[in-house]
């Protein structure tokens, strides 16, 4: 008898212990759908704006706060700044835009900017009421796609020859203007275990970045990689690592490693652009000075790539929150919000007025604002194709670099570039 | 577990003494199977909502002509095979897929090799064994990208560490670690064997823990040489830890990313391009997430042919 009851209450207290957790476990199964379907809506408030850009480094997100706040208390509203590392920047906004979450302005890098407007995620900034007044024709193209302006710039930035001072006087060189007398120069500069120059042929955007003023200086164009001219300016590259004035590791750099370089005393030239010069002046004992990019012929116009961001409104749909939007756009875009900018992160003024300006207090980034007034648009020509050229480009020249002839392997970047669409 | 609480219950249903009220059977059932349910519902929803969904608009995305304008208007057009043909005849993806093949089996030839012959060594006594054991796990705690950056400084071929290391012996000085095409992969490969050792000693040394000291006394009483008594008795004993240890090394070598993208970014060259990489290029760079697709499909089926191989041998295991 005894030995039948022990299971009768065993399993009584079994089915208590069923109905105790039948409940929390049905909540625990409820708990989870809510947390899984509440990540879906979200509420826009309608006195806080929000500001996508890749400000994520410590300075320019404290600059950017500063910008934000000011027209922010402008304008009678509150602006929230959102940084997401630069690589993030498109596909963060594109799962914004399928989750209906976009925010009101986005800040894309200007080679992106023609992929969202291609996708029709983007709003013609004229017909928002914001001007292009005193903004040189350049300019207005490097944020315009397909002749609809999209971006406003506030600065813009290209790549310069930047140089050792002491390293060029004590050797009694003088700064190299053509393809011919850098490759000179860098040669003598040459000693120990100092390079003459460095640049980045890394295999991501900064390669292609500094790949683009040698190939449009010598006429070359990114819709044809396959022609005489861009085979030439790999081919300067080439001779230049064969002299042993540019390192091997050249193809492994960002610009961010060629800095560093350069500061360490490796290198004594080197193809930057103007966001160094913070890191730069670290360094007190540094003494440089930028030059234009030399140019293969005395006489050659030298062609930089015009790089930094634009500000776009993305269509939320929302009319009178995109008419705000623009609102910020113009202030932050304004004459003097992008004198601060430019001050702070040694960036060249879109605005006319305001890099006359600008020009005046950093007399030394002269050569860079006349650069700037030259410089190309990465994607004025092909457009949103311009991510598959520029992969098929740096494949192209990251295998000239180490050892293919650059034809032949230009030749197969032609194809590759034009096979994806 | 379900099984057995519901033989125990099923005779006692209609037993005539029950000394408590006759609950309603049917009820009774009811909340059970509601209780049995509650238990594998977060299991259930989890797997669905995280594995099963992700997977099943993976594989649609690859028939899909998806691009960043689906984004907004949601439409992506089926494109029957045009994304398969495509990545199938980029001269890329039998690279990638070569780079892979030979990533994953010298990784794991290197990993396994240096983690059993470390297990074996510390199961010998001596002083410090603990200390070193638990340095040894340091590469395991560095987090991959950090690994990668620190990585991508020693081997550099101007300022590198090993480069200068080696230049003291006269030798090797201006190795191309990850600056030649040629050359580049193998380093790739050697920098993830130093990360994958840890994981390797580890599990084998536990398995190692296993094995009967007293065969061991057997086979040294028999007069076994030391490479006898390992062939003999180690390797057999082992095998079922080897097989898991291989097939988990396997399936985290073969999607390899974070440390190629931090080491080399693919280059130079494409020369350490892989699938991994390959779907990330195609995805998140060139925003052809059809292409991309394809190329995680195709991981994802490599990865399952292994994971078969690793149920397989767990179950042999089992038995």
């Amino acid at each position: 008898m005894t030995a039948a009851h022990i299971p009768q209450r065993a399993r009584i207290r079994r089915r208590r212990a069923g109905r105790r957790a039948t409940v929390p476990l049905t909540v625990v199964s409820a708990l989870v759908a809510t947390a899984a379907l509440a990540g879906c809506g979200q509420q826009r408030d309608d006195d806080v704006y929000t500001v996508l850009n890749s400000s994520t480094d410590d300075s320019y997100h404290g600059w950017d706060a500063a910008t934000l706040s000011r027209c922010g208390k402008r304008l009678g509203i509150t602006i929230e700044q959102q940084s997401v590392p630069a690589a993030q920047v498109m596909t963060k906004s594109l799962r914004m835009a399928s989750s209906k979450s976009l925010p009101d302005v986005i800040q894309f890098d200007a080679s992106e900017m023609p992929t969202f407007a291609e996708a029709g995620g983007l709003i013609d900034l004229r017909t928002l009421g914001l001007s292009t007044r005193d903004i040189p024709r350049g300019i207005v193209d490097f944020g315009s796609y397909k002749g609809t302006y999209y971006g406003a710039a506030r600065t813009v930035n290209t790549l310069a020859l930047f140089y050792n001072k002491d390293t060029l006087k004590k050797a009694g060189l003088e700064v190299p203007t053509t393809w011919d007398e850098m490759r000179q120069t860098a040669k003598k500069l040459t000693q120990g275990k100092q390079y003459g120059i460095a640049l980045s042929a890394g295999g991501a955007e900064d390669g292609v970045f500094q790949f683009t003023p040698f190939m449009w200086s010598n006429g070359g164009d990114e819709s044809h990689l396959a022609s005489k001219q861009v085979a030439q300016a790999l081919d300067y590259w080439k001779a230049l690592i064969k002299d042993g004035s540019l390192s091997k590791s050249t193809v492994n750099w960002t610009q961010a490693d060629v800095n560093d370089q350069f500061m360490a005393g490796n290198a004594a030239m080197m193809i930057n652009g103007p966001w160094q010069v913070e890191t730069l002046n670290t360094k007190k004992n540094l003494d440089w000075d930028i030059a234009r990019i030399p140019v293969p012929k005395a006489g050659d116009a030298s062609v930089g790539p015009l790089g930094g961001a634009v500000l776009t409104v993305p269509k939320t749909g929302d009319t009178a929150r995109e008419k705000t939007a623009a609102k910020i756009i113009d202030c932050m875009a304004g004459e003097k919000e992008q004198i601060t900018y430019a001050r702070n992160s040694w960036m060249v003024p879109a605005n006319e007025k305001a890099a006359a300006v600008w020009r005046k207090e950093v007399p030394e980034l002269d050569a860079l604002a006349d650069q700037v007034a030259t410089a190309r648009s990465r994607t004025a020509k092909v457009g949103a194709r311009w991510s598959s050229v520029s992969l098929a480009l740096q494949s192209a020249f990251q295998s000239a670099l180490t050892g293919q002839s650059s034809e032949a392997a230009l030749q197969r970047a032609q194809q590759r570039a034009t096979s994806g669409k | 577990m379900s099984t057995t609480t519901a033989s125990a219950t099923a005779p006692a249903a209609d037993h005539p003494t029950a000394p408590v009220k006759k609950p309603d059977p049917a009820r009774a059932r009811r909340r059970r199977r509601l209780s049995q349910w509650g238990f594998i519902a977060p299991a259930v929803i989890f797997m669905v909502l995280f594995f099963g969904y992700p997977l099943v608009r993976n594989v649609l995305m690859s028939f899909q002509d998806y691009s960043p304008s689906t984004f907004f208007d949601g439409k992506a057009p089926f494109n029957g095979t045009d994304n398969w043909s495509k990545v199938f005849q980029d001269d890329l993806f039998g690279k990638a897929l070569w780079h892979t093949v030979v990533f994953t089996i010298g990784s794991l030839i290197g990993q396994f090799g240096i983690g059993l012959a470390l297990a074996v060594f510390f199961t010998k006594r001596f002083p410090l064994n603990g200390v070193l054991r638990s340095l040894i796990l340091l590469p395991w705690l560095v987090p991959m990208v950090v690994s990668g950056i620190v990585w991508r400084r020693i081997l550099d071929q101007d300022t590198g560490v090993l480069n200068s290391f080696l230049d003291t012996f006269g030798a090797g000085g201006a190795t191309p670690w990850l600056t030649s095409p040629g050359m580049a992969l193998f380093s790739v490969i050697l920098v993830n064997i130093w990360i994958g050792i840890p994981f390797n000693m580890v599990i084998l040394y536990g398995g190692l823990q296993e094995v009967p000291k007293e065969l061991y006394e057997a086979a040294s009483l028999d007069g076994a040489s030391a490479w006898r008594t390992f062939r003999s008795i180690t390797l057999p004993l082992l095998k079922p830890v080897i097989t898991v240890v291989l097939v988990l090394g396997f399936m985290s070598t073969v999607k390899i990313l974070d440390l190629i993208l931090a080491l080399t970014d693919g280059g130079p060259a494409d020369s350490t391009q892989t699938l991994g990489t390959l779907t990330y290029q195609n995805s998140f760079v060139q925003l052809d997430f059809g292409a991309g697709a394809v190329v995680g499909n195709v991981l994802i089926l490599i990865s399952a042919v292994f994971a078969v191989f690793y149920l397989r041998a767990n179950r042999s295991e089992g038995k």
